[in-house]
């Protein structure tokens, strides 16, 4: 018996989160037209979870691509078909590997520095002090955070799959000898502007980095004042954070490709 | 304010990586030469099989695209598959007794509409329809052709 009352109180408790989460979500949209009119504090928090990213994407992107050069090579030059490896390459990138390994990567990078931020001064009750001096610590914390970070994770997102691309191609054409022409020109065939590069990988992009930087927000917002709650919130992110992008993108890849 | 601008110039530079990283997505690695009103004609041409063939393939006369797959519809009434074929502007004087195939480019390629000129002085034009066509090749129908005229009696 006391195992269904632990069962229902654990669905309670999610549904609980879920719900709060959702509600502060439309508490940060209905702020971000106002935060855009400031878009200094933006282009700061840009600057924090975006640039500041940029060399972990570029050397993750790299090896990514490479491994796939290396993997795909493998495996196609079974059926001596190894002139298809970079549209393998750029397909796989872009459906699925680019925003999702961004998306986890950003969570790790950005979104636990947004957590234990904003749990900090929640227990160092810098937010309560801003609230005293009649300040939103949502409008001048929270939404220029969420805005950053959705607009950071597309921009990762494609430029994780170009340094993917160009390590793909030094691995087959430079060091394996695939074929120079072969590798461009069935990637432009195979490639669909839309459906592949727009829908997912930029949608993609926007979606999880919207979903990440909203669960950070979250977390550390009404995070327990104290070390070891901060330290939850932070931990509770990248849990959360990472399953909601798996979610996240079974369920867009599901819309995206339903004919296919 | 040194500070200041070092992020500034950080952020402008990590918002224009991104966009130009974006732009080398679109234009190097996309089939985008695809999209976009290039003007021109179509024609029609109906094929009693199109194998493979999606919309947006291209038409070729000598391997060189002159054109792409508006469309491809079923004829209900005679059980052909018709396909719309748009001519761009700079083709305008392509004879109306061409034939038109459907060919694969290579053993994985996809497969294309390739046009072989005719000699008739009368070009196509917006709505004509090409005569003669020639339908894709199915490779389980070609097995089976070689295979009966193998076993066939006076065949080896």
């Amino acid at each position: 018996m006391s195992l269904l009352r632990e069962m229902y109180y654990i669905i309670l408790g999610f549904l609980e989160g879920f719900g709060a989460c959702w509600l502060f979500l439309f508490r940060i949209l209905s702020y971000t037209p106002s935060a855009l009119m400031r878009p200094g504090l933006v282009f700061q928090q840009i600057y924090s979870v975006g640039a500041m990213s940029l060399v972990l994407i570029i050397v993750a992107g790299l090896f990514v691509g490479m491994v796939l050069g290396l993997e795909s090579y493998n495996l196609l030059s079974r059926f001596a078909a190894t002139s298809a490896i970079g549209s393998g390459i750029a397909l796989s990138l872009y459906r699925e590997l680019g925003p999702v390994i961004t998306a986890l990567l950003f969570a790790g990078r950005a979104g636990t520095a947004l957590t234990s931020e904003i749990g900090l001064m929640r227990a160092t009750e810098q937010l309560a002090g801003m609230e005293m001096m009649a300040v939103d610590p949502v409008r001048r914390i929270v939404v220029p955070r969420f805005i950053a970070g959705a607009v950071s994770v597309p921009l990762l997102t494609v430029i994780f799959c170009t340094i993917g691309i160009l390590g793909g191609y030094l691995l087959s054409v430079m060091h394996l000898g695939v074929d120079d022409g072969a590798f461009w020109s069935q990637m432009r065939v195979n490639v669909d502007l839309v459906e592949d590069v727009i829908q997912s990988t930029v949608i993609k992009g926007i979606v999880f980095g919207g979903a990440i930087s909203l669960l950070a927000v979250y977390e550390g917002f009404y995070a327990q004042p104290t070390a070891e709650g901060v330290s939850n919130a932070t931990t509770r992110t990248v849990v959360n954070g990472a399953l909601a992008v798996l979610v996240l993108d079974y369920i867009l890849t599901s819309i995206f490709f339903h004919g296919a | 304010m040194r500070q200041t601008r070092t992020i500034e110039i950080s952020t402008g530079l990590f918002i224009l990586l991104g966009f130009m990283a974006l732009v080398f997505l679109a234009t190097k690695t996309t089939n985008i030469q695809t999209y976009g009103d290039r003007g021109g004609y179509s024609v029609t041409a109906n094929f009693t099989n199109i194998g493979g063939l999606k919309v947006r393939a291209p038409v070729t006369v000598a391997g060189v695209a002159v054109g792409r797959v508006l469309g491809i519809k079923l004829d209900p009434k005679s059980f052909n598959a018709v396909v719309t074929l748009q001519i761009y502007g700079g083709y305008q004087e392509i004879p109306d007794d061409s034939t038109a195939s459907i060919l694969t480019s290579g053993i994985l390629g996809e497969q294309y509409v390739g046009l072989d000129p005719g000699g008739s002085d009368t070009f196509l034009k917006n709505g004509s329809t090409i005569q003669y066509t020639q339908s894709a090749l199915v490779l389980e129908k070609l097995i089976g052709q070689f295979f009966s005229k193998a076993t066939a009696p006076g065949g080896k």
